[in-house]
C-alpha cells in the first residue's frame, strides 16, 4: 500500500481546484472593488466611457456624502473669502458652497443604535430561551421551536402591514425603540435556534456538579454555562447584528426621518443633475466596509456559525 | 415527576446534599427564561398575523383611518385568485426562484467540491467568496444598477469586451427580455456562497473511511462521486435549497432597488406587488388577503419540502 492517504487529493488536482476557486473569488470581488474605486472618483470620471480603472483620486464623493451644497453665482463666489479647508476647496471648484452637513451621519448613527440595540436584546432573550429549551422539559417544546422558526417564513411586507398599523396606534412608528423591538422579534428565532445548538453541546454534568456544590440554577447558568457558550453567543450576535445592519424592507416602510437607517437612505443620495454615483459609492463603502472587515477578521467563527445553523436541522 | 437534570442529580445524591440545591423550581425558571421570547413573538409576530387575517375580510384602507370598515367576506380572496396580473407576478417569482436556485446550486456545489480539495489558503479564499452575502442587499442592489448602465456601466463594458457587441446596444434593466435575468445574475452573485458553505459542511461531514473502503473495493473515482459524495451531500443541498427558496420567495430589497419591478411588471415579484397594493394604493384589506395567501403558499410548500427532505435523510 502506498504511504499517502487515498482521500488526499493529488497536487495537480489541488492546483487546478485552487486556480478555479481563486478565479471565481476575483470575479466576485469586481463589483465590490468597483464600489470602492468609484467612491474616490470625481462625478465626470465616474460616468466616463470606457469605464476608468486608473484615475486621479478625489475626495469629492466623500465630501458630497457628508455635506449639502448650494450653487452660487460667479460674483458671489469671487466675493467670498478664500476657502480655509480642503473640503471647502473641492466644493468651490464646482461653483458651490457648503450649506451644511447632510443627513448621512445621522442615518449611519441610527443604524448603529438600532443594530446594536436589537442585537443585545436578541442575545439576552435568545440565550435565556435557548438555555431553557436545551435543559428543561418544556411542554410542546418542539412545536414551540418550530413556531419560533416559522415566523421567519413570512414575507416582511406581509408582517409590515399590521406592524405599521400597530405602531401608528402605539406611537412607535419611526422611533428607535420600535425598530429595535421589531428587529429583535425577527432575529430572535434564528438566535434561539443557533444558541440552542451551542448550549446542547455543553455537557450537562458541569452544571449538575455546580448544583450539587450548592449553586442555584441562576448561578449555574451564569457562572458555568455562559462562559462555555461565549463563542457561540458571539457568533450568533454577529449574525443578528449583520441582519439588523442590512435590513431594508421594514426600514423603508416604517421609518422616514428620525429613526431611518442607512440602507433606505443611501440609494436616495442625489447630486446636482442626476445621481451622484461617487457619493453613493462613498456611502456604500462606509456602510459595507465594517461588515467586510468583520467577516474577514472573524471568519473562523462566522463560517462555523453559518453552516452550524443549517446543519443542525 | 419529570426527568430533569436536577431531579436526576437529586436522586443520585444523598438527601442532605439534594436539600442544598436551592432557588426557584426548574419549572418556574424555564418559564421565566422562555417567557419574554414568547411574549415578544406573540406581540410582534402572532398578534399582527391574526390582525392581518381579520383585515383580509374587510375593505379597510389605512390611509383613511376615519372611514367606516365594511366586512366583505371572501371577496378579497376571490378577486386575488381571479386576477390575471397576480398570476403574472407569480410567474415572475417562479422564474426568479427556479433560475436563482439552479445557478446557485450548480456553482455553489462546484465551488464547495473544489474548496474541499484543501488547496493551500482555501479558507482565506472561501472568506472572500462569502463577502457578497454578508452585505446589505439594498445598498449593493442599488450599486449594481450603476454597473448595469448601458453606456457607462462596468457590466455592459465587460460583456461588450468579450462579445464584441456595442455596450450601449443592450439594457439589462430596461429591456423586457433581459431584466428578469439581471436580477437572477445579482442574486446568484450574492447568494451562491451560502449554498457553497452548506455544501462544504456536507462534504466535510463525509468520513474518510468510506472513500478508503470504496478504494479497496476498486470503485472508480467517478463511481465514488455518484454513489458516495452526491447521496451524502444531498440532504445538505436540499436544506440549502429550502433556505434559498424561502428567502427568495420573500425577495424584496435587492430587486426593488435594481428594477423596482420594471420594466412593465416583468420583474414585479409578489413581494413588490404586495408592497404596491399595501403602501402605495393603500388597499389594506385586499393586501392583507394577499399576504395571507403568500404566507400559506410558502408555509405549505415548505412543509411538503421538509417531509421530502426527511425521507432523503432517513435513507
Amino acid at each position: 500500500m502506498s504511504s499517502f492517504s487515498v482521500t488526499e487529493p493529488s497536487p495537480r488536482s489541488k492546483w487546478f481546484a485552487g486556480t478555479l476557486v481563486i478565479l471565481y473569488a476575483l470575479i466576485t470581488m469586481v463589483p465590490l472593488a468597483w464600489i470602492m474605486l468609484t467612491g474616490f472618483k470625481t462625478p465626470p470620471d465616474s460616468i466616463s466611457y470606457p469605464p476608468k480603472v486608473f484615475f486621479e483620486p478625489s475626495m469629492e464623493g466623500y465630501v458630497n456624502l457628508f455635506t449639502t451644497r448650494t450653487r452660487v453665482g460667479q460674483e458671489a463666489l469671487d466675493a467670498l473669502p478664500p476657502p480655509d479647508t480642503w473640503y471647502e476647496e473641492i466644493v468651490r471648484e464646482r461653483d458651490m458652497v457648503i450649506a451644511g452637513p447632510s443627513k448621512f451621519g445621522e442615518r449611519f448613527l441610527n443604524s448603529v443604535i438600532i443594530g446594536f440595540g436589537s442585537t443585545f436584546l436578541s442575545i439576552v432573550l435568545g440565550t435565556l430561551a435557548a438555555y431553557a429549551f436545551s435543559r428543561f422539559k418544556i411542554p410542546l417544546a418542539d412545536d414551540l421551536l418550530f413556531f419560533i422558526l416559522s415566523t421567519r417564513m413570512m414575507p416582511p411586507i406581509a408582517v409590515a402591514i399590521p406592524i405599521f398599523l400597530m405602531y401608528r396606534q402605539l406611537g412607535l412608528s419611526d422611533t428607535h425603540l420600535g425598530m429595535i423591538l421589531l428587529y429583535t422579534a425577527v432575529n430572535i428565532s434564528l438566535a434561539v435556534w443557533l444558541l440552542k445548538g451551542f448550549i446542547d453541546e455543553i455537557p450537562r454534568e458541569y452544571e449538575e456538579a455546580a448544583l450539587i456544590d450548592g449553586y442555584t440554577r441562576f448561578q449555574a447558568f451564569y457562572k458555568v454555562v455562559l462562559p462555555q457558550a461565549a463563542t457561540g453567543i458571539a457568533s450568533t450576535a454577529i449574525f443578528c447584528l449583520i441582519f439588523a445592519w442590512n435590513e431594508y424592507a421594514f426600514a423603508v416602510l416604517l421609518t422616514s426621518g428620525t429613526a431611518q437607517t442607512a440602507p433606505p437612505f443611501i440609494p436616495t443620495i442625489i447630486g446636482v443633475g442626476g445621481l451622484d454615483w461617487p457619493a453613493v459609492a462613498a456611502g456604500a463603502t462606509i456602510f459595507l466596509l465594517p461588515v467586510m472587515i468583520f467577516t474577514v477578521a472573524l471568519r473562523k467563527h462566522l463560517l462555523r456559525g453559518i453552516t452550524f445553523g443549517a446543519v443542525r436541522k | 415527576m419529570s426527568e430533569t437534570p436536577m431531579t436526576r442529580a437529586a436522586s443520585a445524591t444523598p438527601p442532605s446534599v439534594a436539600r442544598r440545591i436551592k432557588g426557584l423550581s426548574d419549572r418556574a425558571i424555564a418559564w421565566i427564561f422562555v417567557g419574554p421570547t414568547i411574549f415578544l413573538l406573540l406581540a410582534i409576530n402572532i398578534f399582527p398575523l391574526i390582525w392581518t387575517v381579520r383585515l383580509s375580510f374587510t375593505d379597510y384602507k389605512a390611509n383613511r383611518a376615519g372611514r367606516e370598515i365594511k366586512n366583505v367576506g371572501f371577496r378579497n380572496y376571490e378577486r386575488i385568485l381571479n386576477d390575471s396580473d397576480i398570476w403574472l407576478n407569480m410567474q415572475a417569482t417562479a422564474h426568479f426562484l427556479f433560475w436563482t436556485i439552479f445557478f446557485q446550486v450548480l456553482i455553489g456545489f462546484t465551488l464547495a467540491y473544489l474548496i474541499n480539495k484543501k488547496f493551500k489558503g482555501n479558507d482565506l479564499w472561501t472568506t472572500i467568496i462569502v463577502l457578497p452575502m454578508m452585505l446589505s442587499p439594498a445598498v449593493v442592489g442599488n450599486f449594481w444598477k450603476f454597473l448595469y448602465q448601458p453606456q457607462i456601466g462596468l457590466f455592459n463594458y465587460i460583456v461588450a469586451f468579450f462579445t464584441g457587441k456595442d455596450p450601449s446596444s443592450f439594457e439589462m434593466l430596461g429591456s423586457v427580455d433581459l431584466a428578469p435575468w439581471s436580477i437572477v445574475i445579482v442574486d446568484t452573485w450574492m447568494w451562491t456562497p451560502f449554498v457553497m458553505l452548506i455544501c462544504l459542511a456536507g462534504l466535510r461531514s463525509i468520513p474518510d473511511y468510506i472513500y478508503e473502503a470504496a478504494e479497496i473495493d476498486r470503485a472508480s473515482k467517478l463511481r465514488q462521486f455518484f454513489t458516495i459524495t452526491i447521496p451524502m451531500v444531498l440532504p445538505f443541498l436540499m436544506l440549502a435549497v429550502l433556505f434559498r427558496g424561502i428567502e427568495n420567495f420573500k425577495m424584496f430589497d435587492l430587486v426593488v432597488q435594481l428594477t423596482g419591478g420594471g420594466p412593465g411588471s416583468t420583474t414585479e415579484l409578489t413581494s413588490i406587488n404586495l408592497k404596491r397594493e399595501a403602501f402605495e394604493k393603500w388597499r389594506t384589506g385586499y393586501a392583507s388577503a394577499y399576504a395571507i395567501i403568500l404566507f400559506v403558499t410558502v408555509f405549505g410548500l415548505a412543509s411538503i419540502y421538509v417531509k421530502a427532505l426527511n425521507k432523503v435523510k432517513e435513507r
